[in-house]
Formats: C-alpha cells, sequence, structure tokens
C-alpha cells in the first residue's frame, strides 16, 4: 500500500495494526527536544506544516554539500521518550502519523484513537536503507538550537518503508506482543532450566 | 612512536566500526534468517537489516543513525604515553564527524547543547590496560542509545518485578537459577526498545560499577568464541534457547530469532553483594579493533 502525507483521516480509518505501507510526501523530523519545544512555547507557525502530516522520530547524520543538505544515514530513535509529549502533539498540531520504532503507551493509543492518527513503526537501525527513501531535504528549522540530530528536518521521502502497528482503533501491535512473549516468561521461570 | 600513522589508524578504525559489521555478527544475523519463516515479518525484517548492513559497508557511512558511545578497550606495553594515545583518539572522533563516519552525538548534558565535535566530559570511554605484550590492541566499540537505556541491573536477591504480585516464589535468588530468571526478564522489558536481534554481555558479581563494566566488556568477545568456563557456558546456552522461545523476534514483531547470543562473565563479590549486570547491544553490534607495532598495523581484529 502506498500512502501519501499529508494523510487523510478517511485513509486513516482503513489502517490497521499489521498492514505494511510505503510512504512518500513530506516527513517532519522531531525528537526529544522539538517534542518539548512543541509542548511548551506552542508554536504557531508549525501548525499548517504539521496538519495532517507525518512527525518522524529520527536524529540524522546530514551532509552540506554547496547549497544542499544531504541525509547521509537516518534510522529511527525509540519512540517511547516521547510518551508524555505525543496526545497533546497530536490534538494540537492535529498529526495523521508518527514514525518511530519499539512502539509507544497508553497515552498515546487512546490519543490515536481519538484524534484518527497511526503509529507507523520503521525498523530500528535502517540508517542506509532510509536515508535512500529521502529524495530531498525542503527545510529545517531550530538547527543552531538543538543541533543536527535534535533539530527538525522537513523530508520528502519516496516508498519509505514501515508497519503499522498502532492504529486508530485502540489496536497496538507491540501490546499483543508484550502479553504473550510475558506468558512465555512465566512458563519458563515456572519450569526451570530443562535440557 | 610515529604519531601521524596512529592517528590514520584510529580514524580507520572508527569508518570500519560504524560502516563495516564484523563477519561474526552479520553470519549470525544470516543464520536467523534461515530460522525464519520466508515471507514472515521477521524474515523480511531481518532481510532488510542485512540490506542496510550492505548498503553502509558500499559507502562507507554509518550503518546506524546513532554512532553511539565510542567505547575504547586499550592494552599497552609498559613505556606508552595514556594521555597522548588519549588526545590521538580525540582527534581522530573529530575527523570521523567531518568524514560522516560519526554523527556529532555529545551533548552537555545540563544545557541540552550539542556540542558539535563528538569529544567532552566522559566522552569518549577509553580504558586503558598496560600489558606484557610488546603491542598496543585497541578495540572500539560503538554502543546505541536504544539498547544502552534497556541495560539492567539486579541486586540478588531480588523480587522479578512482572511476577512479583503473581507468585512470590518465582523471585530471584543468589544461584544460577536466580541469575536465568533475571537474565530473562531483562530480554523481555528490553522488547521493541533493544533493536532485536540482540546480544547480551552480563556480569555476575562485582560491585555496582565494576559489575555493569564487566558486563559491556564481555561484548568483546567474537560470538564464535567459546566461554571457557564450563557452567557460564552452559547458561550461556540455556539462555540463548530460553530467550528465543519468547517469540520476541527481530525488532519486537515476533519471531524466533530474539537474541543472537550470550557472553556470561563472572567476577569476585563481598559478601553482602550479589549483583547481575545486563548490558544489551543490538542487531548494529559494531566492534572492530586493531594491533599497533612499529608505526604499523600489525592486524585488523574479528
Amino acid at each position: 500500500m502506498i500512502l501519501n502525507s499529508p494523510i487523510n483521516k478517511k485513509d486513516i480509518d482503513s489502517l490497521k495494526a499489521g498492514d505494511t505501507a510505503y510512504l512518500n510526501g513530506i516527513i517532519v523530523t522531531a525528537r526529544d527536544a522539538a517534542h518539548k519545544y512543541l509542548i511548551e512555547k506552542k508554536p504557531r507557525k508549525y501548525k499548517k506544516l504539521l496538519k495532517n502530516g507525518i512527525i518522524y522520530h529520527c536524529g540524522p547524520v546530514v551532509d552540506r554539500v554547496g547549497k544542499k543538505w544531504i541525509v547521509a544515514a537516518a534510522g529511527p530513535t525509540t519512540s517511547m521518550r516521547e510518551e508524555p509529549y505525543t496526545a497533546e502533539i497530536i490534538r494540537e498540531y492535529e498529526i495523521s502519523g508518527i514514525i518511530g520504532k519499539g512502539g509507544m503507551g497508553d497515552k498515546t493509543l487512546n490519543a490515536l484513537r481519538k484524534y484518527k492518527a497511526v503509529y507507523f513503526h520503521a525498523i530500528g537501525g535502517l540508517a542506509q536503507v532510509l536515508a535512500e527513501c529521502v529524495v530531498d531535504v525542503k527545510d529545517v528549522f531550530m538547527l543552531k538550537e538543538f543541533g543536527s540530530p535534535e533539530a527538525m528536518w522537513i523530508l520528502d521521502v519516496r516508498d519509505f518503508p514501515v508497519t503499522v502497528t498502532m492504529d486508530s482503533h485502540g489496536n497496538s501491535l507491540h501490546k499483543i506482543m508484550y502479553e504473550k512473549s510475558e506468558a512465555v516468561l512465566d512458563k519458563l521461570i515456572k519450569d526451570g532450566t530443562r535440557e | 612512536m610515529d604519531n601521524e600513522k596512529l592517528l590514520d589508524t584510529f580514524v580507520e578504525l572508527i569508518r570500519k566500526t560504524s560502516c563495516n559489521l564484523p563477519v561474526d555478527v552479520v553470519s549470525s544475523i544470516e543464520g536467523g534468517l534461515l530460522n525464519e519463516k520466508r515471507g514472515s515479518i521477521a524474515y523480511d525484517t531481518l532481510q532488510i537489516i542485512l540490506k542496510n548492513i550492505e548498503i553502509a559497508r558500499e559507502k562507507s557511512l554509518p550503518m546506524c543513525q546513532d554512532t553511539g558511545t565510542p567505547v575504547f578497550y586499550i592494552n599497552l606495553p609498559c613505556g606508552i604515553s595514556q594521555g597522548d594515545i588519549c588526545n590521538k583518539i580525540k582527534k581522530a572522533i573529530k575527523i570521523s564527524v567531518r568524514k560522516l563516519y560519526l554523527r556529532p552525538n555529545v551533548v552537555d548534558t545540563l544545557t541540552g547543547k550539542n556540542l558539535g565535535g563528538g569529544t567532552g566530559a566522559g566522552y569518549p570511554v577509553i580504558h586503558f590496560e598496560e600489558w606484557k605484550k610488546d603491542y598496543i590492541r585497541t578495540i572500539l566499540m560503538l554502543k546505541g542509545g536504544g539498547c544502552e537505556n534497556v541495560g539492567a541491573q539486579y541486586s540478588l536477591p531480588s523480587p522479578i518485578k512482572a511476577l512479583e504480585d503473581r507468585d512470590s516464589r518465582l523471585n530471584a535468588g543468589r544461584d544460577l537459577e536466580g541469575v536465568r530468571r533475571c537474565i530473562l526478564d531483562a530480554v523481555h522489558k528490553a522488547q521493541g526498545r533493544g533493536c532485536a536481534p540482540g546480544v547480551i554481555g552480563v556480569c555476575i558479581g562485582g560491585d555496582r560499577v565494576s559489575s555493569y563494566e564487566e558486563s559491556k566488556r564481555q561484548l568483546i568477545k567474537s560470538l564464535d568464541d567459546k566461554n571457557e568456563n564450563p557452567v557460564l557456558y552452559k547458561l550461556e546456552r540455556e539462555i540463548a534457547r530460553d530467550a528465543n522461545k519468547l517469540g520476541i523476534g527481530p525488532m519486537g514483531f515476533g519471531g524466533r530469532t530474539t537474541l543472537l547470543g550470550v557472553k556470561i562473565g563472572s567476577i569476585c563479590r563481598i559478601p553482602a553483594s550479589y549483583f547481575v549486570s545486563i548490558t544489551y547491544m543490538c542487531w548494529a553490534y559494531r566492534r572492530r579493533g586493531f594491533e599497533y607495532k612499529g608505526g604499523k598495523v600489525k592486524k585488523w581484529l574479528y
């Protein structure tokens, strides 16, 4: 399935946990410093850019060649660190999607359902495959203030591979996997070591 | 000592470590692929990880954008200046940031400011040890942050949090069964965040600091190395087998490949303490090394 960003709410509604997709269009990197900034300062200038848009939990390696920025490595970072901010970000900036790794908690899962958005999982460490999906760096914000890994990079991507792991209907693959593996762990501990 | 040459060698070490995964790790990921069902999400995930490793090597670019904490383990013959080596490493890191082998990864903790050059208070981490051999051995690990955050330390006897409400008998006591429970608990909790399939380094014993330090040091062993202690060897195998039954799989999407390896070491403790420390390493298990003598590289390691 190919999805174009910004993503309309009808497409979001049709996505189910477990679907794989390829993303095209604009995605905006934001990690710890940017999340704090977006919530505490509530800068209005990003509202249009982020409406129905996608936030990418990523701190890329970026090179300056002449007047162009080139992304040299760009895999996802752990999303759970943004759990305290994400529900509010989804509401405030009308985000349609989040790309990250490792999944997020109940607060975000509820916000995904309430405001119709999804969590896309990208494979952790896939810096080269994902950097090749970036066709252009459109702009960058807060570079001087936050430094390169924490800045908000506006990336234009093609065929960016992701899996929907948290949908807008309250389903989370992460939650299911955690519970399933916990039942196995229980059994392994009760059984002790057996060859 | 030939100064320029050693500096160049450190830069080359950083390039190799960041861009080119050692063969024992790649083989192990390939082995995981054979264990997964073709077309499953676990299979596809491992396949694209292998593709990523390949591109990084061909382009000499970081396989993961988080180029991590550089941790150096250096053995020196008597009489070589540690300060001199330290300065060369810092210079090599600055060059490596410019060449894009490393991300500018060092942040002032209090101000949040990125220091730009990749060095700062406490960075990089360098462990020196004098030895009787006549050459320098350097091993570098680039330790990513996602997996570093899921490391764990247990002070035994310890309740296993996930289980304590249900059955108090499941606490981890001061024996190998207790150690096993801690490790499986840590692997379970790491899921999703630690970029599986990973490798865990474990230390039993020590104090809080030496125990964590030794658990990370376990990861300089090649995956092919066999533990010389038969008790620990057996424990490593049992834990690898059991952890892979958890069904967590690559990136926590489900599958058979949760751990690529387990390395366990033990150091002495005082009667009052019994620590089990676990360092988790993601699939991007970046470790390289060299031996250096007479102004040139004697051998590249791994």
